[in-house]
């Protein structure tokens, strides 16, 4: 395959590769913890990352980060302070992020809707040796928090409650998951993009769910779906011609119908073949008439 | 030397008193059993005494050190009422149960030989190590229960706080769970737990505490049942809240005609 000589098609693989890994890696606790949409409302902020980036002449991916940061620790604050308020408070900073971010990419310079789109749904075209760097880097050290501190991050997102009579560094470890999924979302947005990064952070965990038994089977899995459906994505989408973000996130999306529907028919197969004994327990309650 | 003491402690929630002028006392190796109607105030006593809830006036000392000054949580085993709220990503039944070995361990260091044997024994303690790789989902309700006690025990605790463990749990895993109690009281390990009613774990409990709208309306010896509530077997059944009430002020442990 002669697209593979190409430098820009090298740069967007190795990307590929690390988000593969890191979205999915991140995107487990965010499952467990019922948090799936916040990747997408962070993505929202990051947009103001990037209008400053591009106004200022910084790199947009820099910016991206402080400010989608700064964002994710002032959420993380919000959950923990109250429930009520917590949630209008949210919808006002992801609208507040995605329209910042849209005015001033439109006050940049030479800026237009093709740039715009670019940051909203990825593109092969535009990732640079020196974003290579900074997105090698971030990913790695979010992939590597997150393989490390997996047993305190499980029992933090299991039941938050233990892990503080445990004595677990709570605090420490939510300001962490935060962090991450906003360095996450913005080392993703070069390549599926802004408003579709959330997907590759849950859909490969939704996918492996459905065919394992495990936390750490789970996570193993997801992150394999995830790698295999950004690089597919990313060369399908050079070869057709098809916007990178979308069709990784599709690809991402029929591996979760295959383990749906083969998960289901193995356990249908498997109860055919040992039909399990009726109750293990004796009932509660036994009615003498 | 005592393991939790409580002085003159009042808990409120938005202007709303849920517990006034509450103190309380356990030793190292006694079995302390609170009870109390649903809305008492007993859950929120044992939740207020592990720092889930912030107090308003009074002092909690934990094996003597002042709560806010006390880092050594290894020594506390919690046991919540359900497994928390957590999923949709499946968990194995073996993977809750080593969250128990993270206060001894520490965040940063990875799991040893030495966790993996404490997790094996916590869940031979409850009679469910056979199901040390399925998903906890697909377990009874008292058998989630028992994960949980087994997820304390792993920690190698000195004290167990319970709430309300058998609230909804079938008769096996009930007596799977005195069992287990039993054990852990017979090493000399110290317990505080929430009960609706006192059960297949009577035998064990050493001393009771009655909360009573927001106070302690008794303390002191569990009741010997009396009446049909002595029959074996018997499975006391409560109507809730307002019925509740008088109950309590009705009740004592002289007159002996009430089961809790």
């Amino acid at each position: 395959m002669d697209l593979l000589t190409l430098p820009f098609m090298q740069y967007a693989l190795v990307a590929a590769v690390i988000i593969g890994l890191a979205a999915p890696s991140l995107g487990i606790y965010l499952v467990q913890r019922r948090l799936s949409l916040i990747g997408d409302g962070i993505g929202h902020v990051a947009l103001t990352g990037v209008g400053v980036g591009l106004l200022t002449g910084n790199s947009p991916v820099l910016t991206a980060v402080l400010v989608a940061t700064a964002g994710a620790v002032g959420v993380e604050l919000i959950r923990e302070r109250g429930r009520t308020s917590g949630d209008l408070a949210l919808a006002m900073l992801f609208y507040g992020g995605i329209a910042g971010g849209v005015l001033l990419v439109g006050l940049s310079d030479g800026a237009g809707n093709s740039n715009l789109m670019q940051y909203l749904f990825g593109s092969l075209l535009t990732t640079s040796p020196e974003d290579l760097a900074l997105i090698g880097g971030l990913g790695a050290a979010v992939l590597a928090a997150m393989l490390v501190f997996r047993p305190a991050l499980f029992a933090l997102c299991n039941d938050e409650e233990y892990a503080r009579v445990s004595g677990l560094p709570v605090r420490t470890l939510n300001l962490l998951l935060a962090v991450t999924t906003a360095v996450t979302v913005t080392i993703a947005m070069r390549t599926v993009g802004l408003l579709l990064v959330s997907a590759l952070m849950v859909v490969p965990v939704a996918a492996a769910q459905q065919v394992t038994r495990g936390f750490r089977s789970t996570m193993t899995l997801a992150m394999l779906i995830g790698v295999l459906a950004a690089v597919a994505g990313i060369l399908l989408s050079a070869e057709v011609n098809t916007a990178p973000g979308a069709t990784i996130v599709l690809l991402a999306l029929a591996a979760f119908v295959a383990t749906a529907v083969g998960g289901a028919l193995a356990r249908r197969f498997r109860r055919d073949r040992e039909r399990p004994p009726a109750a293990t327990e004796p009932p509660d309650v036994v009615l003498h008439v | 030397m005592s393991v939790v003491e409580v002085r003159h402690l009042a808990v409120g929630y938005d202007g709303r008193e849920v517990l006034r002028d509450v103190s309380l006392s356990v030793a190292a190796g006694d079995v302390v059993a609170v009870l109390g109607a649903n809305g008492s105030g007993k859950s929120t006593l044992i939740r207020t005494i592990l720092g889930l809830v912030p107090l308003r006036r009074g002092e909690i000392d934990l094996f003597g050190v002042a709560q806010r000054r006390f880092r050594r949580w290894e020594r506390i085993g919690y046991v919540p009422q359900r497994l928390g709220a957590g999923s949709g990503v499946p968990a194995t039944v073996g993977e809750v149960v080593a969250s128990g070995r993270l206060a001894r361990r520490g965040v940063f260091r990875f799991p040893g030989s030495k966790d993996k044997a404490a997790v094996r024994e916590a869940l031979t303690a409850v009679g469910l190590l056979d199901r040390i790789g399925d998903p906890v989902t697909t377990l009874s309700g008292g058998q989630q229960q028992r994960t949980l006690i087994a997820r304390a025990l792993a920690g190698e605790p000195d004290l167990l706080v319970l709430d309300e463990p058998n609230a909804g749990v079938d008769a096996a895993s009930q007596e799977a769970f005195a069992a287990a109690l039993t054990r852990f009281a017979g090493a000399g390990g110290t317990i505080l737990l929430v009960l609706h009613e006192l059960g297949p774990l009577r035998p064990l409990i050493g001393r009771t505490v009655v909360v009573h709208d927001g106070r302690i309306a008794y303390q002191g010896a569990p009741p010997e049942p009396a009446g049909h509530h002595a029959e074996p077997g018997h499975e006391h059944v409560h109507p809730h809240a307002d019925e509740a009430k008088p109950a309590i002020c009705e009740w004592a442990p002289t007159d002996g005609t009430k089961a809790y």
